[in-house]
């Protein structure tokens, strides 16, 4: 076990773990964060995107010791009561099925967002690569234009 | 205001438990002991009152993203004319008070949405007596609305929670009257899911979320192969992992417990488990040389084989034949299968993720030898099913190894585990041949077809009853890989291999797809060859439909091409018509219009957010995703290889309109699914003049590099 201070949410904390433990992990188990998901373990999904350093990162795949001083931003992070564009426009457009990926979806949208205050469908179709096994794409789609509109970039 | 007493309560169950939408009050008057000074109204098992007003309703069914955690307790609020802002609503726990509380089917609207808009309506019609009694009027001049009760000739009004306590001590009513439907207010409106909030940021909302004291993470060694079975293990190494705190034997695998995911997993990569060989280890290709055989055979009792379709086929008509292949599918919900379960003694306690709670108890009591009584279910929002959570292996599975670890445990498969671990969609063959006659009409058409283990290819659907002599057969392969439901039972299957070969019927007939259809349909409608499953009426209603909203055969845009289908599943009716362009030899689904008559819609938005993410599924499981076996091991084994579209792969645009119908609610989770890959199939056709029989599509860049040689005529 090692000590790892992390800034998680603009929070500092500080944890006990394997330095190989994924930080999706330290997240959910000692963090008890557990708005970042589990999906495939494998970077395949995204479920468990998070903000490092505010890039668009899949959490199960990075190591708690790679962290350092980046700050990392979870879904819990994102606006203290849902406010965040994204969010709203998630509600507005009712995208969620299960919703069980959808925290994953929202941080890779507003990774896109920042990258593509007005994105094109064919930035949504090179930027959004994470799995929905509802299958709410074409509500995905939607919700990200009406974030665009609303100012994600923000 | 009044107290309630217990006595009271139990006075309106005695008489509640003699209706039929009443079912027992343990739970509320467990409450009311709790707490004896709070005077609540809860007139049966779905809807309380307290006296502050507050409303909360219990959302029976389990959610796994059907939208029925939403749209029953819409029921509830609609009759008893609340105003939806102001309900809570709750995810019931399992009890048999709340009748049958399954995810499957599509069956949770069709069968409860009566009786719970009577439940809804008996309470308001208590209140309304309750105030009547308290003004001393007529019940006739008293309404509700927005949960106060109106008596409009004195002006005067009560809110429910001022009535809850008076109203808790009449009885329950005899002669529900419901509400007229052009007085909804709720029904038939759009209401976003209702736990968004909490989804859009990140509340624990899942079993997967589940933290209980004491509690330990279990990762499990599951068999690698249908087949394999453990025959000893060696857990040194394991225990040597800084957080492992047990290894157990339970249930066919062996589970390490630790204080969290990862020190359990990386314990499990270090288990050495010797697995033997059970029984014979099966690969797909096995499979596929036997299929060929049994389509080629007849049954013995055909689902359906009117007139004598060899007689027809000897008959000197042009023969068309077809053979069409579909793969075994995994479910694979987003959230990985996990349970957890807390074994002490003669008593269990779960909570966790199921499609079937009440089939889960009784399993999980006979696999602990305890009654069922001592087991408790929880219920929790689920992160998908399909159709996966209809059998309870994962809280068995955990409650097992609960119980032989002597800890509360959440049990968490892996992704590989999941996808080796399924009952899978089964695979299966099916060859159609039909007849055309010398007047150009379909004279016979018979399918035989082949699926693995359970279930069936093909079913008693349209064009029987158009067609003189049909016939069907339904082969099973037998086979130690189990094979289950999967979102749209035989529908996911058949409608493929049916409605693809009508398309292929309609080019050798020279006739509209759409055409063809409606002029089969027109003979069911007047001279049914013998009694059909289907309404033809309603099947034209989508067909029509669905052609005026796509402008079918005149599509608005350049090289843009269209294919048709539709089918009946889960008593609804489904049309779809997709639209695909080729870029770069490849074919892009950019749009898909769908027309659906399935009774009445009680959540539109919901009910949209169903047929558009059927369509969506229905279409990635087409274009990328199989499980084949390799001497009983899946090939694929994550989602690396076990592939799922993603948005570059999805339409752009996904129209659903549903007819305007006074009638009943029918089917609507899985109907939106089945006719996809045959209308993208068949649009593909039309692009290219190349007929595809076989999923998944797979394409790549050589798949169109030549030109069809079946061009569209």
């Amino acid at each position: 076990m090692a000590t790892f201070k992390i800034t998680v949410n603009n929070k500092p904390v500080t944890v006990e773990a394997e330095p190989d433990t994924p930080l999706l992990w330290v997240l959910r188990d000692n963090l008890n964060m557990v708005g970042t998901k589990f999906g495939c373990g494998i970077a395949q999904c995204g479920a468990c995107t998070v903000h490092i350093a505010g890039q668009a990162t899949r959490s199960c795949q990075f190591p708690i010791a790679g962290v350092g001083t980046n700050k990392v931003t979870t879904i819990e992070g994102l606006s203290p009561d849902g406010s965040h564009p994204v969010q709203q426009a998630w509600a507005e457009v009712d995208v969620a099925q299960c919703g069980y990926c959808q925290a994953g979806q929202i941080m890779a949208a507003v990774a896109l967002l920042k990258q593509h205050p007005n994105p094109t469908d064919a930035d949504i179709d090179a930027g959004m690569t994470n799995i929905c096994r509802c299958a709410t794409h074409y509500r995905i789609r939607k919700a990200i234009h009406l974030a665009a509109e609303k100012g994600a970039k923000k | 205001m009044e107290n309630v007493s217990r006595r009271n309560f139990l006075k309106i169950s005695s008489i509640a438990a003699g209706g039929s939408l009443m079912l027992g009050f343990s739970f509320l008057s467990e409450a009311v002991e709790a707490a004896p000074a709070a005077a609540a109204f809860a007139p049966n098992a779905y809807i309380t009152i307290d006296g502050t007003g507050l409303v909360t309703l219990m959302a029976p069914n389990p959610e796994i993203g059907q939208g029925i955690k939403t749209a029953l307790p819409m029921l509830l609020a609609e009759e008893l004319e609340v105003k939806w802002d102001k309900v809570k609503v709750e995810l019931a726990p399992f009890d048999p008070k709340y009748g049958s509380q399954v995810a499957g089917g599509s069956g949770a609207i069709r069968s409860r949405f009566m009786p719970i808009r009577q439940a809804g309506a008996a309470a308001r019609m208590m209140l309304i007596s309750a105030a009547a009694q308290q003004w001393n009027v007529s019940e006739a001049d008293c309404t509700a609305e927005d949960g106060f009760v109106l008596h409009k000739a004195s002006g005067r009004k009560l809110g429910y929670g001022e009535l809850a306590a008076k109203a808790a001590i009449l009885p329950v009513p005899k002669d529900i009257k419901l509400k007229e439907p052009k007085d909804f207010k709720i029904i038939g409106t759009r209401v976003p899911n209702i736990d968004n909030h909490q989804i859009i940021t990140g509340k624990p909302l899942y079993g997967i979320d589940t933290r209980r004291p004491g509690m330990l993470f279990a990762i499990v060694a599951r068999p690698p192969a249908y087949g394999k079975t453990v025959k000893s293990f060696d857990d040194t190494e394991t225990r040597k992992v800084a957080g492992v705190k047990n290894v157990v034997q339970a249930h066919g695998v062996v589970a390490v417990l630790a204080t969290s995911t990862w020190a359990a997993k990386k314990g499990r990569d270090v288990l050495k488990v010797v697995w033997e060989d059970s029984t014979p280890l099966e690969s797909t290709a096995d499979h596929d040389a036997e299929f060929a055989k049994l389509i080629q055979i007849k049954t013995e009792n055909p689902p359906r084989n009117d007139g004598d379709v060899e007689a027809a086929f000897a008959s000197g008509g042009k023969v068309i034949e077809a053979v069409y292949e579909l793969p075994n599918l995994s479910h694979a919900p987003m959230e990985p299968m996990n349970f957890f379960a807390d074994v002490q003694g003669d008593k269990a306690d779960l909570f966790g993720p199921t499609q079937v709670p009440a089939q889960m108890r009784q399993e999980v009591a006979r696999a602990l030898g305890i009654p069922p009584e001592n087991v408790s279910i929880g219920m929790v929002r689920q992160g998908g099913g399909f159709g996966r959570k209809l059998r309870a292996d994962n809280g068995v599975e955990a409650a097992l190894i609960s119980q032989a670890a002597k800890a509360p445990i959440q049990l968490m498969w892996f992704r590989e585990d999941d996808i080796q671990g399924d009952y899978y969609r089964p695979s299966s063959m099916a060859k159609y041949r039909a007849v055309i006659g010398p007047d150009n009409q379909l004279v016979a058409w018979h399918a035989s077809a082949a699926v693995l283990s359970s279930g069936r290819a093909l079913s008693d659907a349209f064009p029987a009853g158009a067609i003189p002599n049909f016939r069907l057969d339904n082969h099973n392969l037998k086979s130690n890989i189990p094979t289950g439901p999967w979102r749209g039972p035989t529908a996911n299957v058949s409608a493929f291999s049916d409605e693809s070969f009508m398309d292929e019927l309609a080019h050798e007939l020279k006739k509209d797809p759409i055409a063809l259809r409606l002029e089969l349909l027109e003979k069911v409608r007047t001279a049914p060859v013998s009694k059909v499953a289907y309404n033809p009426d309603k099947f034209k209603s989508v067909i029509e439909k669905v052609s005026e909203i796509s402008n079918w055969g005149k599509p608005t845009q350049k090289n843009v091409f269209q294919g048709f289908s539709c089918y009946y599943s889960f008593n609804t009716y489904v049309a779809q018509v997709a639209e695909v362009t080729m870029i770069n030899n490849m074919p892009r689904v950019t749009r898909v219009y769908c027309a659906v008559n399935c009774g009445r819609v009680v959540n539109l938005s919901g009910a949209e957010n169903q047929v558009q993410g059927a369509i969506c599924d229905g279409l990635s499981h087409a274009l990328f995703s199989k499980i084949t076996f390799d001497k009983g091991a899946t090939v694929q084994k994550n989602f690396h290889t076990y592939r799922f579209m993603h948005q570059k792969d999805a339409p752009l645009e996904v129209i659903v309109k549903f007819v305007q119908t006074e009638e009943a609610p029918t089917g609507l989770g899985e109907p939106g699914l089945p006719p996809v890959a045959p209308a993208v199939a068949n649009a593909i056709f039309a692009a290219t003049g190349k007929r595809i029989r076989k999923l998944p599509f797979e394409f790549n860049k050589n798949s169109f590099a030549q030109p069809g040689t079946e061009k569209r005529v």
